[in-house]
């Protein structure tokens, strides 16, 4: 089974995070990056199938120079060569643009199965997926929690809201995206790392893949923090202190204590 | 010009997000002076399109076909085409249900458009809709415009916008019946289930003290237990503790867990992650605890304390003992 991962490069999780003079973007200039978590699951999943089944594990990304970290961390826990699509300013570019660099590099691996997280941390559309295989002519299904090989295509297990779940059967080739959570994340061993710097890394630029900036049909306007709509008492000093002033106020103002 | 909200069924019962939406599109049509219709899709839906014609709408659009008696993406994306290639409105809104994030990329990519996902709220600037909605977890808002042609597309984030504002009126029913072939249909849809029945019922619990990421691992899961019992509360996680197995799945709060509205939540280690924060916003006291004074926790909470949960919640424990005698 030849399984395409697609990953995001995206600032690490407890980022403090500043807007760009532009107000069009944040300030990137002394972020950390890491793997998009729903992306780190997704590749695990392909890893295990893998696993199970043989065959090959592509790591497809797309990102700036930087994201060649990223992608080298999934090569060392496992996937077997890489796609680096070499753009600035993908982070901020909507789901469809981001989509169509992706299906472009895509054209000529023909993967059995595409896998990628169920959104992104940084712009979170949880759009990139579905987009993906409609671009590919792909059958889909979201938010997957298991796959299994049955008969000559696939089962999946979809999550639903409040405890629901279904299973899907879907021919292959097909896209899923992944939920988070649904194995435990394997760690890159010193010799997967050693491994890793010998694996292929394509590098593609968007010029190469062919594909142009198309008009889009959604402009970011502007980001900015929220304005905080609710106050919220905060209570400082010593943690003793903040613990008493806040018992204070739950027992003779909130009164539920 | 004219918005057309998209309403979700599942074996003839609405899925209570529908009339949020229904509510949007009514509040934005006033604002654009334009007409609001509904579409309901199904088979069998005749009832439910009834119910919807005593709405303020301008129609109401059955779409039925056998072939959408059970959800599937390439039935509803085509039917939905479909019916907006006829309709042709303005901007299409959904609820953002999971069911919607299945298709709807689907959809708008179908039509070289790209949907606004998740929306918190709206405004109208020199006669067109800016939608807001969430990056990076909920730290950081982005204003977002429709460029090019119409249809555009958006789905509403749960709980963004008021279903008890839905204003009373008269639409007709109108029946589309869209052309569906049983072999577009890729995917085959078995039946739903849930895993186990439920031991735990947060949604009775008059307290809740919930546990984030912020805990670091599982031993230190007995700092907040303690917490719970000095209240006689019910413990409850955010998603990625019951990922990571530290306490059972049913004890999650969030779009994937359940839904809660104690008279007191407090959040201890949680940043409050939208899918989060969709479970628990009701609640009638929220005290959140974190260590991230920009955490968006504290956007929705009544208290908070910024600081470390390892200092802070023994003295909170302390503090309750006395406090109750």
């Amino acid at each position: 089974m030849k399984i395409v991962v697609a990953i995001k490069q995206v600032p690490a999780r407890d980022s403090q995070l500043r807007i760009a003079s532009s107000g069009k973007w944040i300030d990137d200039a002394d972020l950390a990056y890491e793997i998009n978590e729903p992306d780190a699951y997704a590749l695990e999943a392909g890893l295990q199938l893998k696993e199970q089944n043989g065959g090959e594990v592509v790591a497809l990304c797309a990102g700036p120079s930087r994201a060649a970290q990223t992608i080298r961390e999934a090569l060392a826990k496992g996937a077997d060569r890489a796609i680096h699509i070499e753009e600035e300013g993908a982070g901020s570019r909507d789901p469809l643009a981001v989509a169509r660099l992706l299906a472009a590099a895509l054209r000529s691996e023909s993967p059995d199965l595409v896998l990628t997280g169920l959104q992104s941390d940084d712009l979170g559309y949880g759009q990139t997926g579905v987009i993906l295989a409609e671009l590919l002519g792909l059958p889909h299904a979201t938010i997957i929690m298991q796959v299994e090989k049955a008969g000559g295509g696939i089962r999946v297990k979809r999550e639903l809201e409040d405890g629901w779940f279904q299973h899907v059967e879907m021919p292959l080739p097909a896209l899923l995206t992944i939920q988070s959570g649904i194995s435990k994340l394997r760690y890159a061993t010193l010799m997967g790392i050693k491994k890793a710097k010998t694996k292929e890394i394509k590098r593609l630029t968007a010029a190469e893949l062919g594909v142009t900036d198309s008009a889009a049909s959604i402009t970011l306007e502007r980001v900015y923090l929220p304005e905080r709509t609710k106050h919220t008492q905060l209570f400082e000093g010593s943690p003793k202190e903040a613990a008493a002033q806040l018992v204070e106020k739950l027992k003779f103002e909130a009164r539920v204590i | 010009m004219s918005i057309l909200a998209v309403l979700e069924q599942r074996a003839g019962a609405w899925n209570r997000m529908s009339f949020e939406t229904l509510a949007a599109a009514q509040q934005l049509a006033r604002e654009l002076s334009t007409q609001a219709s509904a579409a309901v899709l199904g088979q069998g839906i005749g009832a439910l399109a009834a119910e919807l014609s005593s709405k303020q709408l301008d129609k109401v659009y059955a779409v039925e076909h056998e072939l959408l008696k059970d959800y599937t993406p390439d039935a509803y994306t085509a039917a939905l085409r479909q019916l907006v290639e006829q309709v042709r409105p303005s901007i299409v809104l959904f609820p953002h249900t999971y069911q919607v994030r299945d298709f709807l990329p689907k959809l708008a990519t179908a039509l070289d458009r790209v949907a606004v996902s998740d929306v918190v709220s709206h405004h109208v600037d020199h006669g067109q809709a800016v939608l807001v909605r969430q990056l990076f977890q909920g730290k950081v808002n982005v204003a977002i415009r429709f460029a090019g042609e119409a249809p555009h597309f958006a789905s509403l984030q749960a709980g963004a916008y008021r279903a008890d504002r839905m204003e009373e009126g008269a639409a007709a029913v109108e029946t589309f019946t869209p052309r569906i072939a049983a072999g577009d249909i890729r995917t085959r849809p078995l039946d739903l289930f849930r895993e186990s029945q439920r031991a735990v019922d947060l949604g009775a619990a008059d307290i809740i003290v919930s546990v984030g990421r912020g805990i670091k691992e599982a031993d230190n899961i007995p700092v907040v237990q303690k917490l719970a019992e000095v209240l006689g509360a019910e413990l409850a996680a955010s998603r990625p503790i019951c990922d990571a197995g530290w306490l059972p799945m049913e004890r999650q709060v969030g779009s994937s867990g359940q839904t809660v509205a104690p008279k007191m939540y407090l959040a201890v280690g949680i940043s409050g992650a939208i899918q989060h924060l969709v479970g628990m916003k009701g609640s009638r006291t929220v005290v959140a605890i974190n260590k991230d004074a920009n955490a968006p926790i504290f956007e929705v909470a009544d208290y908070g304390i910024v600081g470390d949960l390892f200092q802070v919640v023994p003295e909170l424990v302390e503090a309750i003992r006395k406090a109750k005698g």
